[in-house]
């Protein structure tokens, strides 16, 4: 406070005794966060590492067998729950986010701006456990009649079977509604950064209104708009009430979107509490290990996405 | 510094004369009978609290390991390996609850089920419910051309492993199977959180059948199959028939038996027991005195509350044999309820 000038101190001015304690203050404060993070970690390991090498990393990893009974471990049907179901919720929501974002910041008037994002910030503070009760009694009834028989009429192999409402479709639905409002807030963010002389010269060279946000806008905001959606996925990744009130819980690997699975965060949260034996915390515990990579490979191709692209404010995301 | 050691005597009997807090944690299933057992106690004996988590069998197991509780809870009877780590632990049966199925059915209002079908259709193999063999046991029923959805519990639960013990006591197929447990692989079906998650899919599906715990299904109003029971009586689950249950069947001292497919003709057959578990030798003087007490409390005037909450009580020649073990426990080497009757 005392020095304006902080940038050019002397060395003496350096070691002022306040300066120097803030910084450590703020250096512990800093590894904190990866004392804990690495604390995590070590304690996964510790519960879960029995349980990995009875089992053995890869048969962990591609069996699909989950028979507690007989401590045989397979985590493939969550894992491939847990990225189809994400993968759904991706597919819906992007789509209308970016198209929420854009119309709101390139159409809508300031006023009309300000009103339909109130909404959309109510939306993400809705506790999960309620889009949950909701998926399960107000949106599976709509699938089950006439949403999936409609859709089986295209006979793709990811619409078949019998419509039984509860699988990855309502999942991926219920998680598409939770992440839009993550990246519809973070995309309005990115484009209101894109600097108004962009616009105006694409249409003063006489573009149209989208080809204007085609040339100018979208390929400035296309690095903010990567880590919105990274952050959404990443929510829908971790998300655990919401999905296992409506996936079925069903430890299998289907192709078909109609039928029950289950992923890795709900299988966590219903057997844990009564766990029994080493071996069934130990697997759960590799479980939470897995779903820790699957968050840490996702950021780190989100960086490298983001890097790949970086040409507007790309630091937004990262 | 007298005035120091005062405050301090002061402050020590005081702490003396505070409520003796009794912690304990574990199953879910029987917490309402629980607490308000607790809180009837406590009327009574206004210096005697008793806290209870009801934090799943698993962890109640777990923690009485550990001794961090005064005493546990649980649904399914401890495994030998976890005995081995607990020495001197004794199981206390409290209550008895049962398993029924639920189904949704338009055209049907009353259901059979023998122990071959109910096996069949959870392992998949019947999944229509105009079946021959629903029909040998069902000749008035007119069943739809519909496919079956089974329904079971997706979290780890006592209850499952009540009533899977049933379905591998009654079927070889299924015992080489999924066999027993608290969570196991379904063959088939789909996974509802909780007692109200299984009902919940069991009434929005057409063609659904699940199970769910008696009291659940009570509350909610829901008619359970009839089942076909050991000696071959088609009975309808009751606090009776449940109670019955424990009355024909073989209690081992530690009481650590499963009362499926019990014998006798009005033996309900999926129900079991829920147990509290308590060190043999009580470790600490007061609050072990408190406990027994309590225990003999609850298998006395307890039983009475029991049925308003619909667990079922336990019969009167396991309460003698109950009462019994209860006078072997003791607290620092000493019987505490020798004077008992």
């Amino acid at each position: 406070m005392t020095r304006p000038r902080a940038v050019e101190q002397t060395p003496a001015a350096r070691a002022n005794l306040p300066d120097r304690a803030w910084a450590a203050v703020l250096t512990v404060l800093g590894l904190a966060v990866l004392a804990v993070a690495a604390m995590i970690i070590a304690e996964l390991l510790r519960v879960g590492g029995p349980a990995l090498k009875h089992t053995g990393l890869i048969a962990f990893v591609g069996n699909s067998v989950w028979d507690v009974t007989r401590d045989v471990y397979g985590a493939l049907p969550f894992i491939y729950g847990t990225l189809v179901t994400s993968g759904v919720a991706l597919v819906l929501a992007l789509p209308v986010s970016i198209g929420l974002a854009l119309f709101l910041t390139e159409m809508a008037p300031a006023r009309m701006r300000s009103i339909v994002s109130f909404p959309i910030a109510l939306l993400a503070g809705i506790p999960s456990v309620v889009y949950g009760l909701w998926g399960l009694f107000v949106l599976v009834p709509i699938l089950r009649n006439p949403i999936e028989p409609l859709l089986a009429r295209t006979h793709l192999p990811i619409f078949t079977g019998a419509p039984i409402g509860l699988g990855y479709l309502a999942a991926g639905v219920v998680m598409a509604i939770m992440i839009l409002p993550t990246i519809t807030s973070i995309a309005i963010e990115v484009l209101q950064t894109v600097p108004g002389a962009l616009r105006e010269a694409a249409l003063a060279l006489g573009a149209t209104r989208w080809e204007a946000i085609r040339i100018a806008v979208l390929p400035y905001a296309r690095a903010g708009i990567v880590g919105a959606t990274m952050l959404g996925l990443g929510r829908a990744l971790g998300e655990t009430m919401a999905v296992t009130m409506v996936i079925g819980n069903s430890p299998t690997i289907r192709a078909s979107l109609f039928a029950p699975g289950y992923s890795l965060p709900a299988v966590i949260a219903n057997e844990f509490a009564e766990a029994s034996g080493d071996m069934q915390t130990g697997a759960l515990a590799a479980l939470g290990l897995l779903l820790f990579a699957v968050t840490v490979l996702l950021n780190i191709a989100a960086r490298v996405l983001v890097r790949m692209s970086r040409r507007g404010p790309a630091r937004v995301a990262a | 510094m007298k005035k120091i050691i005062l405050i301090a005597t002061l402050l020590s009997s005081a702490a003396f004369a505070d409520k003796l807090l009794i912690n304990g944690a574990g199953a879910t299933f029987p917490f309402p009978i629980y607490s308000k057992w607790f809180s009837e106690y406590n009327k009574l004996h206004p210096d005697v609290q008793i806290n209870y988590q009801s934090i799943g069998s698993g962890g109640g197991i777990k923690q009485i390991t550990e001794k961090t509780v005064d005493f546990g809870a649980s649904d399914a009877p401890m495994s030998a390996e976890e005995m081995g780590r607990a020495a001197g632990i004794q199981h206390i049966p409290t209550v008895m609850g049962a398993v029924v199925v639920v189904y949704n059915v338009s055209s049907i209002s009353e259901l059979r089920l023998s122990p071959e079908t109910l096996a069949g259709i959870f392992l998949g193999k019947i999944t229509r419910w105009n079946d021959p063999t629903l029909a040998k046991d069902n000749p008035k029923a007119k069943f739809p051309d519909a496919a079956i959805t089974v329904v079971h519990r997706s979290d780890g639960s006592g209850t499952t492993s009540v009533f899977t013990d049933y379905l591998a006591k009654v079927s070889p197929e299924w015992k080489a199977g999924p066999g027993q447990g608290k969570s196991v692989n379904w063959p088939t079906g789909l996974g509802g959180k909780g007692n109200e998650g299984v009902t919940g899919t069991v009434k929005q599906t057409d063609g659904g059948i699940g199970y769910v715990e008696l009291a659940y299904a009570n509350q909610n109003k829901l008619t359970p199959a009839e089942l076909k029971n050991h000696d071959g009586a088609w009975v309808k689950a009751s606090l009776e028939s449940v109670s019955a249950a424990a009355g024909k069947a073989e209690i081992p001292d530690d009481y650590r038996v499963s009362i499926t497919d019990a014998p006798g003709k009005d033996a309900y057959p999926i129900s079991g027991f829920t147990w509290l578990l308590v060190y043999k030798d009580q470790p600490d003087a007061q609050k072990g005195d408190a406990l027994v007490r309590f225990l003999w409390w609850a298998i006395h005037d307890g039983q009475k509350m029991a049925a308003a909450l619909d667990y079922a009580p336990l019969p009167a020649p396991l309460v003698r044999k109950v009462e019994a073990t209860l006078k072997s426990i003791t607290v620092q080497g000493k019987a505490v309820l020798a004077e008992r009757k």
